[in-house]
């Protein structure tokens, strides 16, 4: 990595989009070391350990079964199923996207007295996401087995379900990181916004409760193809339709290279603003 | 309480009069915006931004700063509170990039100004070295070699397994200046300030900070103590507010300090 040869001129750039990849790259160690200090300090002290991350979504997954589970026992079947997949998804994307943001405000004293690339703080939270997301399967196939929905082999498909969310996710985290740098309550914003987004996309309801004129505005939320292409493979036992992957699939790269110029545009502002 | 010995070691003189360049810092500028009145959210922005309010200060913590520090040099950097002698480490290790001019380097730096900086106290001491190995640029595999040494330099294999969290403030000073020494560095960044644990120890960290000198490392050392950079230092710069006064053998520039 570093050797006595190490040359730092700072008048020397090519694009600071390949710059700060391959200095993230570079870096490999680091990003790996700061996941796993997020893992272990999250389940340290705690009785409960690795299952901590399952009670909310799990208990969300119980009152909304009870809740609603009668109403749309005929168009959802399994419902408990198809709420917690879809609470695991969102989850994914609300907490990733947070904590992106949350790491470069308040990790910010590592910025101020060490160099570390400025990717660094969206790909811990993306790294660490991804951890907690597979951390979950297992509970999720317990209780796919305990409700008896048949386990296919549609499930082979998550991975890449997983890796389409994830470009999407750490995209809108750059997003936010970058509008964050320049204005703090972008935030709090963005918890607001999140908090009405839960309800654009078919997590605890059926999509047809939408009336058919008006689905297309459903389909307008991203989300709502990374949430076919997570769920469909686990709840319906086969792949989303070519058209949902293919939509994500654009929308995840669109996503993806937009926040990762934005964010590496002005990187260099960080340690000026932070 | 001084870190380095006070006297200059007789042998590294030739390679003080090699004139290689280890660090340059060329005309740099590091220059803050600050709005006139304190705009943190972006309503207030918007709103002011339509009515064209939006005006500016700027702010220079360095101005036009120019110096070269040889190989193998001890180079002072003196200067009140304030002055930018943190900004201009800042710039130099990087932490920065400067809002104009040019910065260059050779050579690997060891910063042992924040003595583990990156420390997590639910981590135990074992674990926060490698990740303030990784912090300072050094592979996995590089620590796992190093391990041994670095635990054993700071006198903590009792406690190497438990929580930083119930160190004291010498134990995890000692940690962190095992790890930010344990490879060698080209360039030492050293501010005067640095505690690390009793007088035994601290005489551990003087002999090996020597022992880089000897090897022919150059140390930047940050001071407000005049009579320190004097005895310590090949060369100097005198920094206020932002701008070099003086740069040059270190006599000369502490003699200006002094008579201001």
């Amino acid at each position: 990595m570093q050797s006595s040869d190490a040359i730092y001129d700072s008048a020397e750039g090519g694009l600071a989009f390949v710059e700060e990849f391959k200095e993230l790259v570079r870096y490999r160690d680091l990003l790996w070391q700061l996941i796993l200090r997020n893992i272990k300090t999250r389940y340290k002290r705690s009785a409960l350990g690795m299952i901590w991350t399952m009670v909310h979504p799990l208990m969300m997954m119980v009152v909304l079964t009870l809740a609603f589970s009668n109403v749309w026992r005929i168009t959802l079947p399994h419902f408990a199923v198809y709420v917690l997949s879809g609470l695991l998804l969102w989850n994914f994307f609300s907490q990733t996207t947070n904590s992106a943001m949350s790491e470069l405000l308040w990790g910010g004293n590592l910025l101020h007295r060490i160099y570390v690339p400025r990717g660094i703080f969206a790909a811990t939270a993306l790294g660490t996401g991804i951890v907690n997301l597979v951390i979950s399967i297992p509970a999720l196939l317990v209780i796919m087995l305990v409700t008896r929905i048949p386990i296919r082999p549609s499930l082979l498909f998550l991975p890449i379900g997983i890796l389409l969310a994830s470009m999407f996710v750490i995209g809108v985290g750059l997003l936010v990181s970058t509008m964050v740098i320049y204005f703090a309550d972008v935030y709090e914003m963005f918890q607001i916004l999140l908090m009405s987004w839960f309800y654009l996309q078919p997590i605890i309801y059926p999509i047809t409760i939408i009336p058919e004129s008006y689905r297309w505005l459903f389909q307008l939320n991203p989300l709502y193809y990374f949430l076919a292409v997570f769920r469909d493979p686990i709840y319906e036992g086969r792949l989303a339709s070519a058209r949902d992957i293919g939509i994500a699939s654009l929308i995840a790269l669109v996503t993806l290279i937009l926040g990762w110029w934005l964010f590496t545009r002005q990187a260099d502002q960080l340690a000026y603003r932070v | 309480m001084p870190v380095i010995e006070q006297r200059k070691p007789k042998k590294a003189e030739a390679e003080r009069h090699n004139s290689r360049i280890v660090i340059r810092v060329e005309d740099v500028s590091v220059r803050y915006r600050v709005p006139h009145e304190r705009i943190s959210t972006f309503k207030e922005y918007a709103i002011r931004a339509l009515q064209r309010r939006v005006t500016y200060d700027e702010f220079f913590a360095l101005h036009d700063v120019s110096l070269d520090v040889k190989a193998s040099e001890v180079f002072g950097v003196i200067g009140r509170n304030g002055a930018g002698k943190s900004t201009l480490l800042r710039v130099i290790s990087r932490v920065m990039r400067p809002t104009s001019g040019r910065v260059w380097r050779q050579g690997r730096v060891a910063p042992l100004l924040e003595l583990g900086g990156g420390f997590h106290p639910e981590l135990t001491g074992r674990e926060n070295v490698f990740l303030n190995g990784a912090l300072l640029g050094h592979s996995r595999a590089e620590m796992a070699r190093r391990f041994d040494e670095i635990v054993e330099f700071a006198e903590l294999s009792e406690f190497i397994d438990t929580p930083l969290r119930s160190y004291s403030s010498g134990m995890s000073a000692r940690l962190g200046f095992a790890v930010a020494t344990s490879v060698q560095p080209d360039v030492l960044i050293v501010d005067e300030v640095l505690s690390v644990g009793d007088e035994r120890f601290q005489q551990k960290c003087t002999a090996r900070i020597d022992r880089f000198r000897s090897d022919g490392a150059t140390i930047l050392l940050v001071s407000h103590n005049a009579t320190l950079v004097q005895s310590l230092c090949d060369r100097a710069v005198w920094l206020d507010k932002g701008r070099v006064k003086v740069v040059g053998p270190a006599a000369e520039v502490v003699s200006s300090y002094q008579n201001q």
